[in-house]
């Protein structure tokens, strides 16, 4: 067992289909090893639901679609040392940024009212207010690692926090591409 | 425009290219004698059996006492010739090329029929590009699938003209050009009209192989499913030639 | 036909009209016909009707000041136009008052002095003949002398005596890149090819310039003269004018100086019963930028597409139909007949140690005198601009002249007294390019200058190279985002890296350089950009 104290990891989901977070769970049994060297304080894995003043190293998930979204990245940049785009979603916009091609009035009326079958109505309470375009998550604030995929293996996001739990800057594009 | 056919007394010259010294005939390009010697130099118009259009810039790289980067494919070899094919600033400038292509159109690699066989993902990769910096255009464009057997998707066209220049000089249709400039650019059959209404398309579809992206596909191909074989190429090229 | 019969015929024409001893001259180029010089010329004639048979109506070709129109010049037939009578802003009703005063005093109300700076500083080769000659006359041109540099260089001189003279001169291109003009046509001589060709560069299209359409205009001839020397020189027989198709005048005038020509022998099968022959063709340009650069030009020409291909095979080499071709601008072109006629050393002796001769300049913007010079190389650019431009109208203060067009850039005040050639505009960030001038004042914002210049060339881009087409498409979203304060600084630096990958990669000059004003603007008016920033 190490000594030194861990790295504390925190990480969330935008606008994704928690897909990345699918693969960050299929290191499977290196989730383990992983566990000795990180500790994963905050995150929709785990229970704590406060993100800590500060942690080392923040994971991001999907793109900036909401207002929610924004506040979410502005958040992890303020208390995360080193900041990741995980996934094609967060470093390109991706899939949810198909929409962009459409009006956003458009694309919520096709959503709640078009394909409703019951109670058509366009919610205003509790669901976050959409932004005219979804953007990756670097649109909204810096980002220092990019790691694409869709999603990324769990090889490649074992790779990327070995090499950071090393001490190394991972090299993404050695092992992922967009779409891979 | 097609460089002049190779001559049959030709010199041989020495160069040197990324400190390996090689020796080329005088009538090859540099991208031809890289691509001889395994020397990987990223490219997306050109490509081997058709005529050179120098477009996408890719392939530019330093030589000594030239003021200009100069394109590998459109640049004959010359004795003496000191060659640098992967200087960080030619890396950095590969690396935004292939970000403005990105952001021209919608290339949304995971839901493309070309995923994981697509010569811009590979670029993008092997150029170190894991984000786009610039905006994304946002423009939309059509996809026109009203050929049986094939479908165009212009949102992921990188102009590189490889179908316009198979049509023309491989196949002798020349169903396809471009219209419009600058971004606005699109290729196009006959007189802009429906690929399945094209008088002159012969549907020998080597348009679709030599696409290197997912622009021209196959009609019924799903995610990754589009596989491309452009081996035919060189070798009807070459025919053609010998006539 | 030698000299001597060239001056025979010349004395010929001239005598056609040797009653007359005073000319009304009308300039009937296309910024004086805009401001409505076609009414202004007929309203002369009808007002001298035919009591006076010693005077006479003449349309004439640009007289420089533009912003003055429609001009109109008292003069006897020797007379040019610094002695002639000057009026301005003519009216149709004011054509019996010209004419009433004939023979008394001028006219005050409409006297445009020819004494002054604008007209007293200019050293006139290339429109020696501009706002002298009847553009559409055979014969008004040969009466002053024209064509005498063909007949000389075919009747005394050898191809490559012609070389020696061009390159003697020291004349470089006039259309902005300044390569020696006779290294270039000694190269094409050079070539063993059957079949060679000249063309001359007439797709003009930088924003505020109008230098080769003024030539075109006033002087067709001219044009024509300089194209069959260089074909001579070359051992070319076929040429082609590519002129864009905005010019209709300068396009009609071309095909009448073409017929003539022709008709008269300067054209054609043996021109001037020697073996040489040339035939000269127009081609319309269709309305895009990129068609002034070579090689997309002679696409053009060919009938593909208009667009640019990589270099070299340079023209000279490889060009139109993969020929040996020279092409050259118009005002290179226009050159040409005097530096035959009086030497190559004559032409050394005017301008710069590197930049021999004189330069015509298009200038516009706010600026009190806009309109069309000609000076000799090394002139200051406060003499161009405070002396010669009568300075900035409104009692505003001067900010800076963006020269070269959308390949150029913006000089400041401080750099005002640096003397104009190809060399000493390159150290200041720009370029001479064809001779587009345009002034601007304190009010101007900079930052929307390069914000316009890209978006020109952005839509005229031809879309073949990804750097051009994409990268001018993201710097003028950029340039945009700064011009109404919604940019950052991290937009700045990407802009300026992204100004740095579309020079360094793209296919042709327009991508190339396009991203010159703003590095222009920038060296000069950081504060500007810095000003703007949203994040500031």
């Amino acid at each position: 067992m190490s000594t030194s104290p861990k790295i504390t990891v925190a990480t969330t989901w935008l606008d994704g289909c928690s897909g990345c977070h699918m693969s960050f769970l299929d290191m499977d049994e290196r989730l383990i090893e992983l566990a000795q060297h990180i500790d994963i304080l905050y995150s929709p894995l785990v229970d704590n639901k406060i993100l800590p003043e500060s942690v080392d190293i923040g994971i991001l998930e999907g793109s900036v679609s909401s207002d929610e979204d924004v506040e979410k990245a502005r958040a992890f940049r303020k208390h995360c040392k080193i900041l990741i785009s995980l996934g094609d979603c967060a470093v390109n916009g991706n899939v949810p940024a198909m929409r962009n091609h459409f009006k956003l009035a458009d694309v919520i009326d096709h959503a709640y009212r078009e394909t409703a079958t019951l109670q058509a109505q366009i919610p205003t309470q509790q669901v976050p207010a959409l932004r005219a375009i979804v953007q990756p998550i670097h649109a909204v604030v810096e980002v220092d690692i990019y790691v694409p995929g869709c999603p990324p293996s769990a090889d490649t996001i074992w790779y990327v926090l070995s090499e950071l739990i090393a001490g190394r800057q991972p090299n993404p594009s050695a092992v992922t591409r967009f779409g891979a | 425009m097609p460089l002049p056919a190779n001559r049959p007394n030709v010199r041989v010259v020495t160069l040197q290219i990324d400190g390996q010294d090689l020796s080329a005939r005088e009538d090859e390009t540099i991208i031809e004698v890289c691509r001889e010697h395994g020397i990987p130099i990223p490219s997306l118009c050109y490509l081997d059996g058709l005529s050179i259009w120098g477009a996408c810039r890719l392939c530019l790289v330093e030589v000594t006492g030239q003021g200009r980067l100069l394109a590998a494919c459109s640049t004959r070899v010359t004795e003496g010739m000191q060659i640098q094919t992967n200087t960080e600033t030619l890396q950095r400038y590969r690396r935004t090329i292939v970000e403005l292509l990105f952001a021209e159109r919608n290339h949304v690699c995971s839901v493309c029929v070309s995923n994981g066989h697509c010569e811009l993902q590979f670029m993008a990769q092997m150029c170190g590009v894991d984000h786009v910096r610039v905006p994304h255009r946002q423009v939309s464009y059509p996809v026109d699938s009203s050929h049986e057997m094939f479908r165009v998707d212009h949102d992921r066209c990188i102009l590189c003209t490889r179908c316009v220049r198979v049509c023309d000089e491989i196949e002798g249709a020349h169903t396809w050009d471009v219209m419009g400039r600058g971004s606005d650019c699109q290729v196009i059959t006959d007189m802009a009209e429906p690929w399945g209404d094209s008088d002159t398309c012969t549907s020998c579809g080597k348009c679709v192989q030599v696409c290197p992206t997912g622009a021209l596909v196959k009609q019924g191909t799903s995610v990754g499913e589009m596989v491309k074989d452009q081996h035919f190429l060189p070798i009807l090229a070459r025919r053609r030639h010998i006539l | 036909m030698n000299l001597d019969d060239l001056a025979d015929l010349a004395k010929q024409y001239r005598a056609v009209d040797q009653q007359v001893t005073r000319e009304i001259r009308v300039c009937v180029a296309a910024s004086c016909q805009s401001s409505g010089a076609g009414p202004v010329q007929d309203a002369l004639v009808t007002a001298l009707g035919t009591e006076l048979p010693d005077c006479k109506v003449k349309g004439v070709g640009c007289m420089g000041l533009c912003s003055a129109g429609p001009l109109v010049a008292v003069a006897a037939p020797d007379e040019c136009l610094e002695e002639a009578t000057l009026y301005r802003d003519v009216t149709p009703a004011d054509a019996d008052d010209i004419i009433g005063t004939l023979d008394g005093a001028p006219l005050e109300r409409l006297h445009c002095p020819t004494n002054q700076p604008f007209f007293a500083r200019q050293r006139k080769i290339v429109l020696e003949h501009a706002g002298l000659i009847d553009p559409d006359s055979f014969k008004g041109y040969v009466a002053v002398g024209g064509y005498a540099g063909l007949i000389r260089a075919l009747s005394e001189m050898t191809p490559s005596d012609v070389l020696r003279e061009v390159t003697t001169s020291g004349l470089r291109g006039r259309g902005g890149g300044g390569y020696p003009t006779g290294l270039k046509w000694s190269t094409v001589a050079k070539m063993p090819a059957e079949q060679k060709y000249v063309i001359c560069n007439a797709d003009e299209g930088d924003p505020g310039a109008f230098m080769d359409r003024a030539i075109l205009e006033s002087d067709p001839h001219r044009v024509i003269e300089g194209m069959a020397i260089a074909a001579y020189a070359i051992g070319a027989n076929k040429a082609f004018v590519y002129v864009r198709a905005e010019y209709p005048l300068a396009v009609e005038r071309l095909h009448t100086a073409i017929r003539k020509a022709k008709r008269s022998g300067f054209l054609g099968n043996k021109i001037a019963d020697t073996q040489f022959n040339l035939e000269v063709e127009v081609r319309l340009g269709a309305g895009a930028f990129v068609c002034g650069e070579e090689t997309a030009l002679m696409a053009s020409i060919e009938g593909l597409r208009g667009q640019p291909r990589p270099r070299p095979p340079y023209p000279a080499e490889s060009g139109l139909w993969g020929r040996p071709t020279l092409i050259n601008n118009v005002e290179t072109f226009a050159n040409i007949a005097p530096i035959i006629r009086e030497g190559g050393d004559w032409f050394a002796a005017i301008g710069t140690e590197r930049s021999k001769g004189t330069k015509v300049f298009a200038l516009a913007g706010t600026i009190t005198n806009t309109g069309l010079i000609e000076v000799p190389m090394g002139t200051s650019l406060r003499d161009i601009i405070e002396v010669i431009g009568g300075g900035i109208p409104g009692g505003k203060a001067f900010k800076a002249v963006q020269t070269g067009g959308p390949s150029g850039g913006c000089i400041p005040s401080q750099h005002l007294d640096i003397g104009v050639d190809y060399d000493s505009l390159k150290t200041l960030g720009t370029m001479m390019g064809s001779g587009g001038m345009i002034v601007m004042d304190e009010t101007s914002s900079m930052v929307d200058v390069a914000r316009y210049f890209m978006e020109f060339c952005m839509t005229e881009s031809c879309g073949k190279c990804i750097p051009c087409r994409t990268g001018t498409q993201q710097m003028h979203s950029i340039l945009d985002r700064l011009a109404k304060s919604q940019g950052t600084r991290a937009d700045l630096l990407l802009l300026e890296e992204l100004c740095e990958v579309v020079q360094a990669t793209s296919l042709c000059g327009l991508g190339q350089t396009a991203p010159n004003p703003v590095l222009s603007t920038m060296r000069y008016f950081r504060d500007e950009y810095e000003a703007k920033l949203s994040d500031a």
